[in-house]
C-alpha cells in the first residue's frame, strides 16, 4: 500500500520578539497554533493527534513541558507527542507529524514547536560544568567559528561573503512581518563595520535570541479536499544524525548532511536541486553556513557555494533565493528555528508568502540541523501533489 | 605502550543550579497576585466547574477562559501524603502532610503543605484552612502552608450525596474582576539539581595520565582511529576500544578563531585564540587556547606545545613550539 500524500493546509507563527514578557509559554504556543487552525479553518475537534517539539528542558528549566500545554494545544484526549532533536527539533517535529499522516495512523495533526529564549539561558543550559571536563573556552559563537575559518581556507572564499550573506537576510526579514529583527536602516557597510566578536563572526553576522512559536496543520487527501487555501504538498522528508565529534568528522560539510538531502532529492525525484528547487529556506545561524550548507545539500559543488552567494544567486529576486522569511539570522527560537523553516517554504509554494514571495516558487526545501551538527532534517514541499 | 593498572574510577557531585524567570499571563498573574492580597482566585470553565489554581485553557474544551471566581481560604482535603524527613526548600522544616486541598467553593484540588504534628492528625475528609505567610510578594509560597481548621468535618468521602461538600455548599464561588494595584506578572522560579557525575573508566585513565603530563588516547580496534580524550569505544565503529596510545606532546592548530568578548565565568583577557589542535598522533582535534604569540600572528599549521599551570589538570594553554609550520596537506582531515 503506497504512503498517504500529506499536505499542508495550516500555518501560524507568533510576532517573533526578544521577549514576549506578556504570554505564558501556554500563551505562547497557543497564539501560534490558533493562527495555523484559522489558516485552515479547522477548529479543535478537527485535530486527530499533537506532536510538538523544543530544544532541551532546561533552556526554559520546565521538565517536559508537553505536559502542561495540552490544555492550551487542544490535546486532552488526543494523542501528544514530544520530539527532541537538539536544534533540527523543529524539522524533525514536523517530519513525525507528517510520517503519522503518510502512515494513516491519523487524519489531521497540529504540529507545533517553540521556544522562550527570553525566560531561559541557552548558554548554561548547554555548558553545564560537568566536573572533570574542561569548559568550553569560547562562548557560543566560538564553537561555530573555527568551521567557518576552516571553510574559508577550503574553499579560498574572500572574507566579505558573510556579510553578504547577513545583509541579504535582514533585508529580507524587512518583508517579513513575523521576523524578529526588523533593521530599517541596514547597510552592507554597518555588517562589515559591526563588532568582530569570534574573528571571523561579525555581531551582524550572528543569530538573535528570540520568543516564538511555529504551528502547522498537517493533513490526507481528503483534508486537503477541504483546505480553503491551496495546500503545499511533501514530496519528501528525511531525517539523519551522527556524532558531534568522531576521527574524520567534517564540520564543513557533514556527511549526515549531505546524505539526508540525498534521501529527501530521491524521494521527491529531485535530479538537479539547483535548477529543479525555486526556494530554500535552510538554518544558517551564522552568515557563513549559507555558501557552506549550499555545498552541503547539493547546490553547488564543493568549494563552489560562495559563488552562488557572492553573484547574487540567493537574493530574494535571484535565480535560487535562500532565506527569502530573513532566516535564523533575523529569527531564533531555537526549538521553532527548524519548523519555521519547514513552515517558510510551504508558504513559498502556497503562494502566500506575502511580501517575500517567490514569483512562481512551485518546489522549495526546508532544512533545519542542530546539536553540533550532530542532526539533520529536511523536507520538500510542492505546489501540486506528488504524483507516486 | 602497555595499559597501566586501572585506577579507581572518580566521581564528583554535580550542582545544576539556575534562576528560571517566568511571565506569567493574564490568568496566573491575577492568581499570583490574589495570594499576596490573601484572596484565592480560581477560574470558571465553559461547563461551569471552578478550578483551582486556574488555567488559561479550558481542559475539555480547550477553548480560552479567563472568567475569575474567589473562593474561600478553608478548604477540605481530598488526599494526602505523610512527609516524616522534609528536604531542602520544601514548605516546612518539620515533618509535615502533602495534602490535595479543594478549597470550598472549587471543584478541583490545589497541592500544598499541611502543618499536623502526625499522621495520626491527618485524614482525607479533613477542613483546613489557609495560614497566610507573614510576608507575600505573588508566589504560590505566599500560602505558608495550610493547618487544620475547627469547622465540622466531611467525612472519609468529602462529598455528600448531591455531590457538593457540606461545608462548601455555603462559600459558593463568587465573582472577581481579577483587578489589583501593582499587578505581579513575571516571577523567578529558582531551580536546583543535585547529581552525583562519574565520567567513567576511560576518562579517568585519561586524567590519571594527564597528571603526570602525558595524553593518552585509545585506539579502535576496527578502524584503527586513535581518540583523544578516549570514550572507552569508538562512535563510528561501535567497538570497545582498549589499545592505549601516547599522543603529542605538540601538535597542530588545524583551525581556530580570535575570542573579542568576555565568556561569563571565564577569568581569560580578551582577545584571545580558542584553537582545534591535533596532538602528533591523535585522529582528531581537541580544543584549548593559544598563548605566548600575539593573538593576530596565529595561523592554521601553527605547530604548538602545551603549557602546564601549576595544579592544572589539563594543559592551561598551548604555546608555540620551536619548528616550521605543518603543510596543509598533513592535517586538512583534522579541522
Amino acid at each position: 500500500m503506497s504512503k498517504e500524500p500529506v499536505a499542508v493546509v495550516g500555518i501560524g507563527q507568533t510576532k517573533h520578539v526578544a521577549a514576549r514578557h506578556d504570554v505564558s509559554i501556554a500563551g505562547l504556543v497557543r497564539e501560534a497554533a490558533v493562527r495555523a487552525l484559522q489558516d485552515a479553518r479547522l477548529g479543535w475537534p478537527d485535530i486527530d493527534a499533537v506532536v510538538i517539539g523544543k530544544a532541551p528542558d532546561f533552556f526554559e528549566g520546565v521538565m517536559m513541558p508537553e505536559l502542561y500545554l495540552a490544555d492550551a494545544l487542544g490535546a486532552v484526549g488526543k494523542p501528544m507527542l514530544r520530539v527532541h532533536t537538539a536544534g533540527s527539533v523543529g524539522g524533525s517535529t514536523a517530519l513525525v507529524a507528517a510520517n503519522l499522516v503518510a502512515a494513516r495512523v491519523h487524519r489531521t495533526v497540529l504540529t507545533l514547536a517553540f521556544e522562550k529564549q527570553s525566560e531561559s539561558n541557552a548558554m548554561w543550559g548547554l555548558s553545564l560544568p560537568i566536573p572533570f571536563q574542561q569548559p568550553l573556552l569560547a562562548g557560543a559563537g566560538g564553537f561555530f567559528a573555527p568551521h567557518i575559518r576552516a571553510y574559508m581556507r577550503r574553499t579560498g572564499a574572500p572574507d566579505t561573503v558573510g556579510s553578504l550573506v547577513a545583509y541579504k537576510d535582514r533585508r529580507n526579514a524587512l518583508k517579513n512581518p513575523y521576523a524578529h529583527l526588523h533593521e530599517h536602516d541596514i547597510t552592507l557597510e554597518k555588517v562589515q563595520s559591526s563588532p568582530m566578536l569570534w574573528d571571523p563572526v561579525r555581531y551582524s553576522e550572528t543569530c538573535p535570541s528570540s520568543d516564538g512559536a511555529c504551528a502547522m496543520i498537517l493533513t490526507d487527501r481528503g483534508g486537503a479536499g477541504r483546505s480553503p487555501h491551496p495546500p503545499a504538498w511533501v514530496h519528501g522528508g528525511a531525517m539523519r544524525s551522527e556524532p558531534t565529534l568522531f576521527a574524520g568528522k567534517d564540520f564543513v560539510s557533514p556527511q549526515a548532511g549531505k546524505d539526508c538531502a540525498a534521501d529527501v532529492y530521491r524521494q521527491a525525484g529531485i535530479a538537479d536541486p539547483r535548477r529543479e528547487i525555486d526556494a530554500v529556506e535552510m538554518y544558517v545561524p551564522f552568515s557563513w553556513y549559507e555558501p557552506m550548507w549550499l555545498e552541503n545539500l547539493g547546490f553547488a559543488a564543493e568549494g563552489e557555494g560562495w559563488k552562488l552567494t557572492e553573484s547574487g544567486v540567493t537574493e530574494l529576486d535571484g535565480d535560487l533565493p535562500v532565506n527569502p522569511s530573513g532566516g535564523v539570522l533575523s529569527t531564533n527560537p531555537i526549538g521553532a528555528s527548524g519548523m519555521i523553516r519547514f513552515a517558510e517554504a510551504a508558504l513559498q509554494v502556497r503562494g502566500q508568502a506575502g511580501e517575500h514571495q517567490v514569483d512562481g516558487a512551485r518546489t522549495a526545501l526546508g532544512h533545519a540541523y542542530g546539536g553540533g551538527a550532530q542532526f539533520f532534517s529536511m523536507w520538500l514541499v510542492g505546489s501540486e501533489p506528488p504524483t507516486s | 605502550m602497555s595499559s597501566a593498572p586501572a585506577p579507581e574510577a572518580l566521581s564528583a557531585p554535580l550542582t545544576v543550579e539556575f534562576p528560571f524567570t517566568r511571565s506569567l499571563g493574564p490568568v496566573q498573574s491575577a492568581f499570583l497576585t490574589g495570594l499576596r492580597e490573601r484572596v484565592p482566585l480560581g477560574v470558571r470553565t465553559s461547563d461551569g466547574r471552578v478550578l483551582v489554581p486556574p488555567v488559561e485553557y479550558d481542559p475539555v474544551t480547550a477553548e480560552e477562559i479567563g472568567e475569575l471566581v474567589e473562593v474561600a481560604p478553608t478548604g477540605t482535603v481530598t488526599t494526602w501524603a505523610w512527609n516524616p524527613a522534609p528536604r531542602r526548600d520544601q514548605p516546612l522544616s518539620t515533618p509535615f502532610a502533602w495534602v490535595l486541598v479543594r478549597l470550598d467553593g472549587a471543584d478541583t484540588a490545589l497541592l500544598h503543605a499541611l502543618d499536623a504534628p502526625g499522621p495520626e492528625a491527618v485524614h482525607t475528609g479533613m477542613r483546613v484552612r489557609i495560614r497566610w505567610a507573614a510576608e507575600r510578594g505573588g508566589a504560590i509560597t505566599d500560602i505558608a502552608c495550610f493547618e487544620p481548621d475547627d469547622g465540622p468535618d466531611d467525612g472519609p468521602e468529602g462529598r455528600q450525596d448531591d455531590g457538593r461538600d457540606s461545608s462548601a455548599q455555603a462559600a459558593e464561588a463568587r465573582p472577581h474582576d481579577g483587578r489589583f494595584a501593582d499587578l505581579v506578572t513575571g516571577i523567578v522560579a529558582p531551580a536546583r539539581l543535585d547529581y552525583r557525575y562519574s565520567p567513567g573508566r576511560a576518562q579517568t585513565r585519561y586524567l590519571a595520565a594527564l597528571a603526570e603530563h602525558k595524553t593518552v588516547g585509545e585506539r579502535c580496534p576496527s578502524c584503527r582511529k586513535v581518540y583523544v580524550p578516549p570514550r572507552g569505544a569508538c562512535p563510528t565503529c561501535g567497538v570497545a576500544t582498549a589499545e592505549q596510545v601516547e599522543v603529542g606532546p605538540r601538535g597542530t592548530v588545524t583551525t581556530y578563531c580570535v575570542v573579542n568578548i568576555k565568556a561569563k565565568n571565564l577569568d581569560i583577557e580578551v582577545p584571545y585564540v580558542y584553537a582545534h589542535i591535533a596532538l602528533d598522533g591523535a585522529d582528531l582535534a581537541l580544543h584549548a587556547r593559544i598563548g605566548g604569540i600575539p593573538y593576530d600572528q596565529v595561523r592554521m599549521g601553527l605547530r604548538v606545545e602545551p603549557v602546564w599551570a601549576e595544579g592544572g589538570r589539563y594543559p592551561d594553554h598551548y604555546r608555540p613550539a620551536d619548528e616550521p609550520d605543518a603543510d596543509y596537506d598533513a592535517y586538512k582531515e583534522l579541522l
